[in-house]
């Protein structure tokens, strides 16, 4: 064979593949690599734990639901921003076609860069700061609430708590992690708070604390002396378990303790640190819809791999992050190609109508963001998070003003 | 302000100084005597709480019945990290000695990484979330008791000092080593010993402090930072001094919570150094060199 032949015959090898359907069968028997980069360890472990949950069960959902192949590469971001930018650049060096993380604001940032700098798609399963989705990036969507949409779904259901439990506080002192999450919800509360005249409270005092705080004392002695009526709280996990032990040995017993929109209350490890201490406790958060399809499906898989364990306690972090990659596979089946700007443009057009969370359809806007999801009001009882409001997902009534413990 | 809740926090305060002042005493002792700084100290302070936490976990071992055998542990591991690691060291300059703590530091959290995990640890106990009640004050039980055992400990070791003939040989070291040498002193012994002592007493308040705060690996260096704060602000090698030191900063960075925001806590004790260090350079109780 000479020069001309060979050209001739890799032309013509090279348009049967791209035409033939073969090459199509060939491409969708390619492994989906998946790099999950979770904070696995560190400050929010516990809370990375939860969501590997999710994505340790996605790819056996996956492959019955869409016939699609994935391949999990997981990384520790170690609850430290600076780690998560090497990690997801190693994920990226080792080839994989689609990042889905971090679980946090600050993470998701400099993910985001990495991402949009090599022009690999990034789908974050929940981070809240509004800024990452501002930015015009091409590769980076969302499917979780922005800080503003938390807020705004939270402060309705805490006036519909008010009205089901016919309560009207007045007062509240503001708590608040001092992190990108944390700030991005101060500033959604300062802007959206005093439009929302329905709510009979204003807020006296607002207090921020270090995230890695070892001693709460000081913060809550200082929340105490305002004698508010309630406690509105945006925490992570291990701050709350800190804050609701130093209430107790302060002996500080307010009408109740309510998250707008934060993680840690209704996690498992807020439960085993804190028995009859953690009950009562309020978070209004994105959450799954217990009656849907999907999440019977998910459920299922969850107790196969996990059959200590309930997928309650894991609720938002197992079901965004199974949804991420839900929504990596879905785009991948259409788009029969892990090509980076090839697989983006089928995530941009991504429209998925049976999911597991609240709310309407997964479909992103312009600016990568999925719009319309839904927040459930949880309340731990019988230290089990329980859907509250609204009454019709609701389990059980709110209970408020909280018993003493 | 509410006089009560201030009060609340100052007690808080000295209960927590009380602790931080039994960790930085090792370090004043050490220095003291063997005039080596402990750039470990922190990550010694920590395996300690992490070996309460294991014999809590396994055996059932309450913090504080843990102290004896971990302060002894910890005095067999003291006294042999000196005579076989750091006596070669002590005549040589500070910087290699410098090096050499801060690379056992370095391998001590990373031993904890590797064998723990970075998730934090605790005990559970159901009197740590109990107070008591002294009139309109609140004292935290659990913070109340490790004050005290802070405070006996301290007093132990002042008496043991000041009384015994170890305790009198060990001070005679410290101030004459040649004089000490002369008149039949084991010196090396006396060294090995007193960092014993200190790294009993960093036992010790390892064992209380992880009933007031879970422990992860990358505690130990934030704690040897804690210390040398304390120990600047009250005199190095004065054993008084660490526990006044303890008690300013913790009190000193309640009271900034307070009174400014709870986010200046740590920014406050760091001043409270910079003005010892421009007004007092030897510490409030040190001695001028």
């Amino acid at each position: 064979m000479d020069r001309r032949q060979f050209s001739k015959t890799l032309a013509a090898a090279g348009a049967a593949s791209a035409l033939s359907p073969f090459g199509i069968l060939r491409a969708q028997s390619q492994r989906l690599k998946v790099g999950v980069i979770l904070p696995r360890s560190g400050v929010q472990g516990f809370i990375g734990q939860s969501c590997q949950k999710g994505a340790d069960l996605a790819p056996g959902v996956i492959r019955e639901m869409l016939g699609v192949d994935i391949e999990l590469m997981n990384a520790d971001w170690e609850s430290n921003v600076d780690t998560a930018r090497t990690r997801a650049e190693r994920l990226i060096q080792e080839g994989a076609h689609v990042l889905v993380g971090p679980f946090d604001s600050g993470a998701a940032t400099a993910i985001a860069q990495v991402a949009e700098q090599r022009g690999v798609p990034f789908v974050i399963n929940i981070a809240a700061a509004p800024p990452i989705t501002e930015q015009g990036y091409k590769f980076v969507f969302r499917n979780f609430q922005t800080a503003g949409d938390i807020v705004r779904n939270g402060l309705a259901l805490i006036g519909d708590l008010f009205r089901a439990t016919n309560t009207v506080p007045r007062t509240a002192v503001f708590m608040h992690v001092n992190d990108t999450f944390g700030q991005a919800m101060a500033r959604g509360i300062g802007a959206i708070l005093p439009t929302q005249t329905q709510l009979p409270f204003k807020i006296v005092e607002t207090i921020s604390y270090d995230p890695a705080a070892k001693d709460l004392t000081v913060e809550i002695g200082k929340a105490k002396a305002t004698n508010a009526d309630f406690l509105l709280l945006v925490c992570r996990l291990n701050d709350a378990i800190l804050l609701r032990r130093e209430m107790v040995k302060q002996r500080w017993y307010p009408m109740g303790v309510i998250s707008p929109g934060s993680p840690g209350m209704y996690e498992e490890q807020f439960f085993k640190a804190l028995g009859k201490h953690s009950e009562h406790c309020i978070s209004n958060v994105p959450w799954y819809n217990p009656n849907a399809e999907l999440t019977k499906v998910v459920e299922k898989a969850f107790l196969k791999q996990n059959p200590k364990d309930k997928l309650v306690f894991h609720g938002l972090n197992a079901g965004f992050t199974f949804e991420a990659i839900l929504i990596a596979a879905d785009s991948y089946k259409r788009a029969r190609s892990t090509e980076p700007k090839t697989l983006a443009e089928a995530i941009r057009q991504t429209n998925i109508t049976s999911k597991m969370m609240l709310g309407g359809p997964i479909k992103f806007n312009a600016k990568g963001q999925v719009e319309g999801i839904g927040s459930a009001c949880l309340q731990n009882l019988n230290l089990v998070p329980t859907v509250v409001l609204p009454q019709a997902a609701a389990t059980a009534k709110p209970v408020f003003p909280m018993p003493r413990a | 302000m509410d006089p009560v809740n201030v009060a609340n926090l100052a007690l808080a305060g000295v209960l927590t100084g009380l602790v931080y002042g039994l960790m930085a005493l090792g370090l004043s002792v050490i220095f003291g005597v063997v005039r080596v700084v402990n750039f470990a100290h922190g990550e010694m302070m920590t395996i300690a709480m992490y070996a309460a936490v294991v014999l809590f976990t396994t055996l059932g071992l309450d913090p504080f019945l843990a102290i004896l055998p971990v302060a002894l542990a910890f005095f067999v591991l003291g006294y042999a990290m000196q005579a076989g690691l750091i006596n070669p060291f002590i005549t040589r300059p500070e910087h290699s000695q410098f090096m050499l703590l801060v690379a056992v530091a370095i391998i001590m959290v990373n031993a904890l990484l590797v064998i723990f995990g970075p998730g934090a640890r605790s005990v559970q106990l159901d009197y740590l979330l109990e107070s008591i009640e002294l009139g309109p004050l609140l004292l935290d039980r659990g913070k109340f008791y490790a004050a005290l055992v802070a405070c006996a400990a301290s007093a132990a070791l002042f008496a043991f000092f000041r009384y015994t003939p170890t305790g009198r040989a060990i001070r005679a070291c410290a101030d004459n080593w040649l004089g000490a040498k002369v008149v039949g002193l084991n010196v090396k012994h006396y060294y090995a010993f007193t960092f014993g002592l200190g790294s009993a007493c960093v036992a010790i308040a390892g064992c209380m402090m992880v009933l007031l705060v879970d422990v992860t690996p990358p505690l130990g260096p934030y704690y040897t930072l804690l210390a040398f704060v304390i120990v600047i602000v009250g005199g190095l090698g004065s054993m008084a001094g660490a526990l006044l030191g303890g008690v300013l900063i913790g009190v000193s960075e309640a009271l900034a919570g307070l009174f400014i925001t709870p986010s200046a806590k740590s920014m406050f004790s760091f001043g409270l150094l910079i003005l010892v260090l421009l007004l007092r350079p030897q510490g409030l109780l040190g001695r001028r060199p």
